[in-house]
């Protein structure tokens, strides 16, 4: 990426660390055997699958045995969610999950009913909290899973997952969770919070595209999606994707030191913090989106009353900044994000949507040029819209 | 993100036309029903039915935006007849080409400008 591109936009996508780029070059370059041969270039490399297995198990205080390597978040959900509904459709055949999820998961959802999965969709409060009452209402005797996110990836707001899992085990149920957005960003312990199953992608977190994980907790069955040769315990077959496999170790390695670091997460809050209170300074007629407390210390979802997202981001971009909307022009599928509709907020008021979202790259003089710009940018789109002076 | 063609983002850089037009003879107010976005449409017309001002507002996207700064544009000028014949396939192909999930907003300027043409002529006729 061109060095003085301001790239905020770090909930699609993290800049992979040096670290590890130069790790996965070994495995890209001189270390290419087939880590299921016999020789030793081959069990070598084997070995460091398994280096690999141990950071990501640390990273969420599981065992190495209980993490299964995909090739990404979306191949975790699915496998987790399809691998427990055809694993245990002669018990039952109800799944809950939440309204916001990410489509991952909610087309996974739609896929399962279409089998004849009956799915409940539990609504979320203004903030995008999941209603767990509800959640708890919901399980019925034929209720197999509960897949609720662990951080939304558009607001950024945090569902109390210890909570769901607490319930989830008194019942019986398995639970699931799509860390993707919560892995390096907070502290997971699936021990404590009772989780089942947890997806996480390494590219969201400094680590590589196309390499993530599924946690599945000891002694619980699942379908594999994959069939073929033995990898990853019978669960996902083919060749690993070695460079990738270890890319993500060591992303997950580096997370669990980061966060241990509170000065560099304290930063980052510092400066998404300092980029929400300038926006609201700035410009009249903003709405934050998300939880004001229980919200992922990088996200800052806004809406831009009376203009629309596309305009925004485009008008961004042509000055080097990069973020992202959930506005139905931006989508292509001409709705605006569910997420967003979820919460409550009106068609119009969704289409003005923009999300910034940091990493422990952003440098403050970054946020500083968006807030000088910001406010140009908006007022030019105002004049031009029909709806801005009647409601100044 | 849809790619735009080179001419789009040059009309949406430019942004000709944008704003209204106070005293305006005609103006036309559109919704896309497809997405909702709304586009406002104001014309000046002079006694020889000739339009000498055209420009814009919008709440829509970066399609509607630049298909409404060079509609607008096309039309200066033009006397109402033959303003009124202008059509969003033509200036879809003026610009470019649009992607085809944003064809639907070159509608807006069309029929932004048949309005504000009826408007004028409504008003007129009231006279
Ligand atoms: C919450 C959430 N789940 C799943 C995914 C999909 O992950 P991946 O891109 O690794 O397939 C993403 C990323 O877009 C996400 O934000
Ligand atoms: S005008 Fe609504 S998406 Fe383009």
């Amino acid at each position: 990426m061109i060095e003085d591109v301001i790239y905020l936009d770090n909930n699609a996508t993290t800049k992979i660390a040096p670290e590890v780029v130069e790790e996965m070059l070994l495995f890209l370059k001189e270390n290419y055997a087939n880590p299921s041969s016999i020789y030793y270039l081959a069990q070598n490399i084997k070995k460091h699958i398994e280096t690999a297995r141990e950071k990501a198990a640390r990273l969420l205080n599981a065992e190495p045995s209980e993490i299964i390597f995909t090739s990404g978040g979306t191949e975790a959900d699915n496998m987790a969610i399809k691998g427990i509904a055809f694993a245990n459709e002669k018990k039952g055949k109800h799944i809950i999950t939440s309204s916001i999820e990410h489509h991952a998961v909610i087309n996974t959802c739609k896929y399962l009913e279409k089998h004849g999965f009956e799915i409940t969709y539990i609504p979320v409060d203004k903030y995008g909290i999941v209603d767990v009452d509800l959640i708890k209402k919901s399980i019925k005797n034929d209720t197999i899973l509960i897949s609720i996110m662990y951080v939304n990836n558009e607001i950024g707001t945090i569902e109390p997952v210890a909570e769901i899992g607490k319930i989830a085990r008194e019942k019986g149920v398995y639970f699931h969770t799509d860390a993707v957005q919560a892995a390096g960003k907070i502290k997971i312990d699936v021990k404590e919070q009772n989780i089942d199953l947890l997806s996480i992608s390494g590219h969201k977190f400094h680590g590589p595209k196309g390499a993530g994980a599924l946690y599945i907790r000891k002694g619980i069955k699942i379908d594999a999606l994959l069939h073929g040769g033995h990898q990853e315990n019978n669960l996902r077959a083919g060749t690993e994707n070695v460079a990738g496999i270890i890319g993500l170790g060591k992303a997950c390695e580096i997370a669990d030191e980061d966060l241990k670091n509170i000065k560099m997460k304290s930063e980052i809050k510092r400066l998404r913090d300092k980029l929400e209170k300038g926006i609201l300074e700035k410009i009249p007629k903003i709405i934050v989106n998300g939880h004001p407390e229980k919200r992922i210390d990088n996200t800052l979802n806004i809406c831009i009353k009376y203009i629309e997202g596309e305009s925004i981001l485009i008008n961004l971009d042509l000055e080097g900044i990069c973020a992202s909307s959930g506005s139905a022009c931006t989508s292509g599928s001409l709705e605006p994000s569910h997420v967003l509709l979820a919460l409550g907020l009106p068609h119009e008021i969704a289409h003005g949507s923009l999300r910034f979202s940091l990493s422990k790259y952003t440098k403050e003089k970054e946020i500083d040029k968006v807030l000088e710009i910001l406010p140009v940018i908006v007022q030019k789109l105002r004049n031009l819209s029909p709806f801005w002076k009647k409601g100044k | 993100m849809l790619q735009y063609s080179d001419k789009v983002m040059e009309q949406f850089k430019s942004m000709k036309n944008a704003g209204r037009i106070e005293n305006a003879d005609g103006i036309g107010k559109v919704g896309n029903p497809v997405c909702g976005d709304v586009m406002w449409i104001y014309i000046k017309v002079d006694e020889n039915e000739v339009i000498t001002d055209c420009k814009f507002e919008t709440f829509g996207c970066v399609a509607a935006i630049a298909t409404s700064s060079l509609a607008t544009e096309l039309v200066k000028g033009k006397k109402i007849d033959e303003a009124k014949d202008i059509t969003n396939k033509r200036i879809v192909e003026l610009l470019g080409g649009l992607p085809k999930e944003k064809f639907h907003c070159s509608v807006l300027a069309e029929e932004g400008i048949k309005k504000a043409i009826e408007d004028y002529k409504n008003k007129k006729a009231g006279k």
